[in-house]
């Protein structure tokens, strides 16, 4: 689905990433973890063109997609969420989720002009059923600047899902969250995966990345220090003393 | 009696200039170049009416296209620069037509006259109003029919997806390309839509004061159509309008009594508005109170 070839980015003398070698399988839950600094972050505006490579090769279902400006990748099919959240705060939740329709089909059901001006049944159907999903279907005319904490987290996961894509990033979903709305989220990726979505999973908080995840790469200092799946690499030496730290179970 | 008309089409015109830079101002960016798209809809809806003798009509849609393609022709490259840069940017581009119609001849003999821009003296006689019987009720309804024309098709283009667009992108550019907006598209038609305005506006007043000059056009008229919708607020058109009222026609009119304390007064009550309503005369809390305020009988509030 996702492949990345020696990816690297630097930042003046700094490697945020050196040779990464990634391969996000479809329909999988894909972990990224890592301590701080450690180039997860970057790996994501890598992917969505938010930051150009320094060299490496980004493949997406086959199509190298270097060259591809960000609205264009998410036409593609790539979409994501904001470690520190970016909503349109002078927006309603209806129409952050309204102005998120920007995938291939909702483009060509839209005609020229009514793409720009026109809502049809449908597009306010997938609205109305993103809404529930996300339990916000009350909220919906409120701004999205004055929703509270866990509701701007579950708005952005909903307006990145508006976009239909095939690829979900999503950053650090779970930062401060508690035990309980961590559990609400899990569900939610758990039944995103169900529809048949890949999803790369950014996440410090190991409550939610080893129940969720069909697999995890582990980065330190920006390359890949081990993957396998979530049991292998609770057992990995390397990552424990890396990452967990000695000792931590 | 004429002194009200005057007013109320200086308010008018104004409206629709402060419209101009509104819509480019939802999308996050300034625009210094208003009053140049403003002279270009002048000039050329008055050498269109006086030198070829068109009806007005024809010739404001004429003005009003000449300014969208300048605009656009602007935006282009302008808006792949940003904030400050694109300020510099439209600015010098203003300054450049200002100074094109400065050193802008075209005269025609018409009768036992010459007619046409004629530099730093201006375009005089644009007289298609006079020379047709029009009325001042009648030009007065003309301009406000278009005025609220302006004002309804902006007002439902906030409420369409395009609106909603327009402020995605400048409340959070990354964010709105991440959801994948072309911010470019996005950006140039804005300004696009913007210039066409100014062009309209330009075109109204031409026909109206029928003496244009380059002075008309300098970085103060482009710095009041920024100002209106700031002072007046980015939530609706109607904060536009009410900023165009309380500058020129409390501000400018009604403080003339003053003499020249006036000029004193007016910047200190602009500071004053701006720190009693900092969002604006009206902003968007204010109208979501009134519309629940309107809609407490309904179920569903």
């Amino acid at each position: 689905m996702l492949e990345l070839e020696r990816v690297s980015r630097h930042f003046g003398g700094v490697r945020a990433l050196d040779g990464l070698d990634l391969m996000v399988p479809e329909g999988k839950i894909f972990g990224l973890i890592g301590p701080n600094g450690s180039g997860k972050s970057t790996t994501v505006n890598l992917v969505t063109g938010l930051f150009s490579l320094t060299s490496g090769r980004i493949r997406f279902r086959g199509q190298d997609i270097a060259p591809l400006a960000t609205h264009k990748r998410l036409q593609a099919g790539i979409a994501r969420t904001f470690q520190n959240i970016r909503l349109f705060g002078q927006l309603t939740v209806w129409q952050n989720l309204w102005v998120a329709q920007n995938s291939p089909e909702d483009r060509a059901k839209r005609g020229f002009l009514s793409r720009w001006l026109g809502g049809q049944a449908g597009a306010r159907d997938e609205i109305v059923s993103l809404l529930e999903f996300s339990g916000l279907a009350h909220k919906r005319d409120e701004l999205a600047s004055n929703l509270a904490f866990g509701e701007q987290r579950r708005l952005e996961l909903a307006r990145a899902m508006a976009t239909k894509p095939k690829l979900l990033l999503l950053d650090e979903p779970a930062a401060g969250m508690n035990s309980e709305e961590i559990g609400q989220l899990r569900e939610r990726i758990l039944k995103l995966r169900d529809r048949g979505l890949t999803i790369l999973l950014v996440e410090h908080v190991m409550e939610l990345v080893m129940g969720v995840t069909d697999r995890i790469a582990v980065l330190n200092f920006g390359q890949k220090i081990a993957e396998g799946t979530p049991a292998e690499i609770q057992q990995d030496p390397a990552v424990r003393t890396a990452y967990l730290g000695g000792g931590a179970q | 009696m004429e002194f009200y008309y005057g007013l109320a089409q200086t308010i008018g015109i104004h409206t629709l200039l402060g419209l101009s830079a509104y819509i480019i101002l939802l999308t996050g960016q300034m625009s210094m170049a208003q009053a140049a798209f403003y002279a270009i809809g002048a000039y050329a809806s008055g050498m269109l009416t006086v030198l070829w003798g068109w009806h007005i009509v024809p010739a404001m849609f004429a003005g009003a296209g000449l300014g969208a393609a300048a605009a656009a022709a602007v935006g282009f490259p302008a808006l792949r620069v940003k904030g400050l840069m694109l300020v510099i940017a439209t600015l010098a581009f203003g300054e450049g037509v200002r100074l094109f119609f400065f050193n802008f001849d075209y005269q025609v003999q018409k009768g036992n006259i010459k007619v046409g821009p004629l530099g730093g003296e201006g375009f005089r006689q644009i007289r298609y109003f006079p020379e047709n019987g029009w009325t001042s009720d009648q030009v007065m309804l003309f301009v406000w029919l278009f005025v609220l024309l302006i004002m309804a098709l902006l007002w439902w283009c906030d409420r369409s997806r395009y609106g909603s667009v327009l402020r995605a992108v400048g409340d959070d550019e990354l964010a709105a390309q991440s959801v994948g907006i072309n911010l470019t598209a996005v950006k140039v038609s804005a300004m696009t839509v913007g210039g066409a305005i100014a062009g309209l506006a330009g075109s109204l007043y031409a026909h109206y004061t029928t003496h244009i000059e380059h002075l008309a056009f300098g970085v103060l008229q482009s710095i009041f159509a920024l100002a209106y919708p700031i002072i007046g607020g980015l939530a609706s058109v109607f904060g536009t309008l009410a900023a165009v009222v309380f500058v020129q026609g409390i501000l400018v009119e009604g403080l003339r009594f003053l003499g020249d304390w006036r000029n004193l007064l007016f910047g200190v009550l602009i500071i004053v508005a701006m720190v009693v309503r900092p969002s604006g005369f009206l902003d968007a809390q204010m109208f979501r109170n009134f519309r629940r305020w309107i809609g407490a009988g309904r179920s569903d509030a």
